[in-house]
């Protein structure tokens, strides 16, 4: 994933770069790559439809779970649910109902799906977006400090940390964490997101959830952290041979000066659109670490609507993953069209 | 009488055109072995593989298959490690050193078959949008623009959730998450090739099988694949470190084989039977296993791009 990624960006630069012309090619651009994202978005959608209609399932005898239903009584729930009616139709009815945030009713909990994604949608936002700025802080920094004294003790170490890191399954480290902190030492919680009763109100309540959320969190980190500082390392290394940095130096800059005003900037543009892109990807990468921890967000709700098994939060869940990569990669497009100069001076 | 004065002039005696390629190609795999020996780094990953695949080979003459089966489980369960069974056992009294021996098998079994899966897809439609999106037609942007499309859709699509809807409406099977991890990995491969091909085909010696006739299959096949070929290699060898961390999601997600039990399944287990109370062994090894040797392919995988692209190798 890593290639395609980089490759991915490494293209949006390229295209960036050619939209700076003009003005006039700018905004262009940018609408052409809003309305590529609708139609991605649309395609997903056609794809769910299709795809979640020929899983091999009955909804209304899943909804019976075993016990004995009339014919009367099976047609009643196709009715409900809108099974009977032809294929074009019932595409149709999908659309306007998704357009309205209308993901319809869930096998498992018997409320609408729209609900029970939202209710899973805060903690999945919390986990990862905690873990993203951690692993970006700690990815970007050792990246830089290691591309800058290449071949140094520290980015010889990070090197072979990172490496370790990117090879590691994620819910492996999650389970190991789980046995040394939670099962032997007691120093973290076995999993969930609150103790039992609530934690407390107020800061006390706030308390209880850091404590809760320390180990996902950390796991989250130390894994996507590892492809931040290598894509970090190797674009701070591209950049090291460059004709400006010798000016810079000759100009009489401190090192420090040269890395820090010079150097980054420009190597900074592939990892953010890396981590941007990533965004995306992370939401649904955590199906498994929320799953080791019991952690109530949108990835242990996959898990367990994969097992019950519950289509509609299944093809719901689907979606907004889908729906997420595609706007982290609209937003990794238009922030380089700000941060990068010769975009923005267009 | 002839030949032995060729080869003692070190000229090979030259029949046929193909010789000559072929003669061509060993030379050039010597050269690219020389510089491949000097990566430390990638010849560390190459022992660790061979060694890693050898234990799979000979998985029936390191311990019998008779261990994997629970019914004939003789050994206590979630024991400590000894003498019979040095990591230890699982929860239904298996040796775990045997199921780690045999689980290497399905490993590296479904990381091979699903990369060549995948390597065959990413090929053919890199080479097909290089090689048509060079031709100076409509059909050839159209056919390009189309594959490309359709690439960057997959590439957008979560993997994960893809990979899970596709595996639970197949059922769980070696096969089925085979082809569950192939047709989920290979756009990042069919853009690389299609660069690499788009810069082959502007080379003369293409613009020459044209001007000679050549059709668009053997443009493709005798001159465009041979060229990303090298590329494409590297390119499996840093897939197959991908396709066994699927592999080790899905099995992990219970939607793998449960009677071909992978190193993923033994994760799954070790998770579901509660391993924080039993032998943590059962966990730990299955999942260094897993790290040394996506290290050794992400490693191996590295080199061969170093060897190929100078311009790496300061990295």
């Amino acid at each position: 994933m890593l290639e395609g990624a980089l490759a991915a960006a490494q293209e949006l630069r390229g295209e960036e770069a050619g939209a700076a012309r003009g003005g006039a090619g700018l905004a262009r651009s940018l609408t052409i790559k809003i309305v590529s994202a609708i139609v991605t978005l649309f395609f997903v959608l056609v794809f769910n439809f299709f795809l979640f209609r020929v899983l091999p399932a009955d909804p209304a005898r899943n909804l019976a779970r075993g016990t004995a239903l009339t014919a009367s009584q099976m047609a009643a729930v196709n009715r409900t649910y809108g099974l009977g009616l032809p294929l074009p139709q019932q595409f149709w009815n999908y659309l306007v109902q998704t357009l309205h945030w209308n993901l319809g009713i869930s096998f498992e909990y018997h409320i609408g799906v729209s609900r029970v994604i939202g209710s899973a949608l805060w903690p999945t936002i919390l986990l990862v977006g905690s873990s993203t700025v951690f692993s970006t802080i700690i990815g970007v920094w050792t990246g830089i400090r290691g591309g800058w004294h290449r071949g140094s003790r520290f980015d010889k170490t990070s090197t072979a940390i990172n490496n370790t890191l990117y090879a590691m399954p994620d819910f492996w480290l999650g389970m190991v964490l789980l046995i040394v902190f939670a099962s032997k030492w007691f120093i973290f919680p076995e999993g969930g997101m609150h103790s039992f009763g609530g934690g407390g109100t107020g800061l006390a309540g706030i308390n209880d959830l850091l404590w809760h959320l320390t180990l996902p969190c950390i796991v989250l980190t130390l894994v996507y952290l590892a492809e931040y500082s290598l894509v970090m390392r190797s674009s701070l290394i591209d950049e090291i041979g460059s004709d400006y940095l010798l000016t810079a130096r000759a100009k009489g800059l401190r090192d420090a000066m040269v890395r820090r005003r010079h150097a980054v900037p420009n190597a900074l543009l592939p990892s953010i659109t890396l981590i941007m892109l990533n965004l995306g990807f992370v939401i649904s990468g955590a199906i498994t670490t929320e799953t080791v921890f019991s952690w109530p967000g949108l990835g242990l709700l996959s898990y367990n609507a994969l097992n019950f098994p519950d289509y509609p939060v299944l093809e719901g869940a689907f979606l907004l993953f889908s729906a997420a990569v595609i706007a982290a990669n609209l937003i990794a497009d238009l922030l380089l069209t700000v941060l990068d100069p010769r975009v923005r001076q267009a | 009488m002839s030949v032995q004065t060729e080869t003692a002039t070190g000229i090979p005696p030259i029949s046929s055109g193909r010789q000559i390629a072929w003669e061509r190609r060993r030379r050039a795999m010597a050269k690219f072995w020389q510089e491949y020996r000097k990566d430390r780094d990638g010849m560390t990953g190459l022992v660790v593989l061979v060694l890693m695949i050898a234990v799979a080979l000979a998985a029936p003459l390191l311990a019998s298959s008779r261990g994997l089966n629970p019914t004939l489980a003789t050994y206590p369960v979630n024991a400590a490690p000894g003498w019979h069974y040095p990591l230890g056992t699982d929860s239904d009294g298996r040796s775990v050193l045997t199921e780690l021996i045999w689980g290497s098998r399905i490993s590296l079994l479904i990381g091979f078959a699903a990369t060549l899966l995948s390597m065959v897809i990413g090929a053919v439609i890199g080479i097909v949008a290089g090689h048509f999106g060079t031709l100076n037609s409509w059909f050839g942007r159209q056919t390009d623009n189309v594959l490309m499309r359709f690439t960057d859709w997959f590439l957008v699509v979560p993997f994960l959730p893809l990979a899970i809807v596709l595996a639970r409406t197949l059922g769980p099977s070696l096969h089925v998450i085979i082809i569950v991890i192939g047709i989920t990995s290979w756009p990042g491969t069919a853009r690389i090739i299609r660069a690499q091909a788009l810069a082959v085909e502007t080379r003369p010696y293409l613009e020459r099988a044209r001007a000679l006739g050549a059709g668009h299959w053997h443009q493709m096949s005798k001159h465009v694949l041979p060229n990303v070929m090298p590329l494409l290699l590297a390119n499996t060898i840093l897939t197959v470190a991908g396709t066994i961390l699927s592999e080790t999601t899905l099995s992990f997600l219970g939607l793998g084989d449960p009677t071909r039990a992978s190193w993923g399944e033994m994760l799954n287990g070790a998770f579901n039977n509660g391993v924080g109370t039993g032998n943590s062994l059962w966990l730990i090894a299955p999942g260094v296993a897993i790290i040394v040797v996506v290290m050794a392919f992400t490693l191996v995988g590295h080199a061969l791009e170093a060897v190929l692209n100078p311009k790496l190798r300061e990295r």
